[in-house]
């Protein structure tokens, strides 16, 4: 079997394992759909301030849960399984066999990566059930591209951070302590209208709040180009290429001693 | 040496101030099931993590079908199988599909039906490896070592924390492997499962390798009889100079069991002394280790 074979075939089996763990499939799909129905409640879809002008607030979330999902299906969920597969002992067995590495992160990148497709495909239609949120169309091109630059850049990261986390007790302690507070400074749960100066460049400077402006800008009905926010991608495309550095320099196939 | 298929010379390995592997050397022939035997901190892992590809050595020289194993060739990769002490498998694939995705990296896969026979796994092919018994993961784990048809197969330690019965049964299985013609290197700190398996056998304590050869060839370098008995107050000087003592134990071993006895036996109703706890028995194998690793512990302190 050639190589690329190899790591299509490790996608598969990786999809395989994942849907037979039906609790884990539930949650990783309700979890964006949740926080979409409770920040609507919460918050009310009233109109509200999006650049260019006022609109109902659903096409703000919608976006930002879209950003969400991915960084959820990609980075939190990679670090977690690929440190609790490293501390098990699982990724020395692979390192054994003929298997190349990275036909074998390849099957992990890409499994999650197409998981946080599909999410994202449920929350813009979930969306525009429920909330009449639009589909992009001339804009689609750039979600897209936005919402693949964002797999691939939280990839990198997940595997990164999966490297500093010490064994599998401190994966989850490692994925949430470092996400969930740059979530909140991102603008991704709620738009902070006007934040302190520094809290606003500290914002700037991860890139969860530009890829959630990258596919905001998609969602937006002010929007009159084609959506592209370039200097966000860059941005997230910076982050995705520090971290796939981190990773090949730190990772690690055998358990901390 | 044409029908080697492990070399190692003067193989040295640290982790900081510890040296773990004081110079070791060590041939495998073909065909063989080697035991690297020692106790836990002697570093049989370490060598064996070493021949796997697993851990890079400081100095030295080491071969395994030819390869330099540090290098990582793919092609060395698909010739051997390894069971390591405890490593996960995807626990939500069944046994059957666990098994086919292993066999998928070889080149030249054994058939599957045959690998489920061979490790008594045909009636669990569609169980969640999560499903498993701890013996049965085990067996998976053989199975998944001989996904590849691999000429050498690394056997870390396979029956540690098994019941008797589960041992005897993966012993079965150890012993078929000699008749697929595979070269095993097993490790083990279990006498009796080195005895039973092994065509050939090196003891490791300390870092260094003390005895080396077959358990007959062991056997004949040491006395067939030990005398022991609980140490009296007083000793005679011909004790004092044959006997060890351990635990408070004076312990002999002599191929002339009948003149020693009798000697201190007369010494002792003589002087008034009574052996206490005296036992006579032929030298176990188990003696032996730990004369050798016991002695190569002290040496190292």
């Amino acid at each position: 079997m050639s190589e690329l074979a190899l790591a299509l075939r490790q996608v598969r089996y990786q999809n395989r394992a994942f849907w037979r763990n039906p609790t884990v499939a539930f949650f990783t799909f309700l979890l964006p759909l949740i926080f979409l129905v409770v920040l609507n409640a919460l918050l009310g879809n009233d109109e509200g301030q999006l650049p260019g002008g006022e609109a109902e607030l659903s096409n703000f979330y919608v976006p930002s849960m879209a950003a969400l999902s991915i960084i959820n299906a990609c980075y939190t969920s990679l670090v977690m399984t690929v440190s609790i597969a490293r501390d098990d002992g699982l990724l020395k067995r692979v390192r054994g066999t003929p298997l190349p590495g990275w036909a074998y992160l390849f099957g992990r990148i890409v499994h999650t990566t197409l998981i946080a497709l599909l999410l994202v495909a449920i929350v813009v239609a979930f969306g525009a059930v429920f909330y009449g949120v639009d589909v992009p169309g001339k804009t689609m091109p750039a979600f897209v591209i936005s919402v693949a630059a964002g797999a691939a850049a939280f990839s990198a990261l997940g595997l990164a951070f999966a490297s500093f986390s010490p064994n599998a007790e401190a994966a989850p302690a490692v994925a949430n302590g470092t996400i969930l507070p740059v979530l909140f400074i991102s603008d991704v749960f709620v738009r902070i209208d006007d934040p302190p100066r520094w809290l606003d460049i500290l914002g700037d400077v991860f890139p969860v709040k530009h890829l959630s402006e990258a596919c905001q800008a998609a969602f937006n009905p002010f929007e009159t180009g084609t959506g592209f926010e370039w200097l966000d991608l860059a941005v997230v495309a910076a982050w995705g290429l520090a971290g796939a550095v981190l990773a090949v320099r730190f990772f690690s196939w055998y358990p901390r001693e | 040496m044409i029908d080697a298929v492990i070399e190692i010379r003067a193989l040295r390995k640290s982790y900081g101030d510890l040296e773990a592997l004081k110079g070791i050397d060590l041939v495998v022939r073909r065909g063989e099931i080697f035991c690297l035997l020692g106790p836990n901190g002697a570093g049989k892992t370490t060598t064996v993590e070493i021949l796997e590809g697993h851990r890079n050595y400081d100095s030295g020289e080491v071969h395994v079908l030819g390869h330099d194993p540090a290098s990582r060739d793919r092609s060395l990769r698909e010739r051997i199988g390894i069971v390591l002490q405890s490593a996960g498998v995807e626990r939500f694939l069944t046994v059957e599909e666990v098994i086919d995705l292993f066999r998928g990296y070889y080149p030249h896969p054994r058939p599957l039906d045959e690998l489920l026979g061979l490790v008594g796994l045909a009636g669990k092919r569609k169980s969640l490896v999560r499903r498993l018994s701890g013996g049965q993961v085990r067996r998976l784990d053989l199975a998944l070592a001989l996904a590849g048809d691999p000429d050498l197969l690394f056997l870390d330690e396979p029956t540690s924390g098994f019941d008797p019965s589960a041992r005897r049964g993966a012993w079965e299985i150890i012993a078929g492997l000699r008749g697929l013609g595979k070269t095993v290197l097993l490790t083990t700190h279990y006498m009796e499962e080195a005895e039973r398996l092994s065509d050939r056998l090196a003891i490791i304590a300390a870092g260094r390798i003390v005895a080396e050869g077959t358990v007959g060839s062991l056997r004949k370098q040491h006395a067939g009889t030990m005398i022991s008995f609980r140490a009296p107050l007083e000793m005679p000087g011909f004790l004092r100079e044959g006997g060890l003592l351990a635990d408070g134990r004076v312990t002999l071993e002599t191929d002339e069991p009948t003149r020693v006895l009798h000697e201190m036996t007369h010494w002792a109703s003589e002087a008034g002394v009574e052996l206490e706890e005296l036992r006579v028995a032929p030298t176990s194998l188990e003696d032996i280790y730990l004369g050798l690793v016991g002695s190569a512990e002290v040496a190292s302190e």
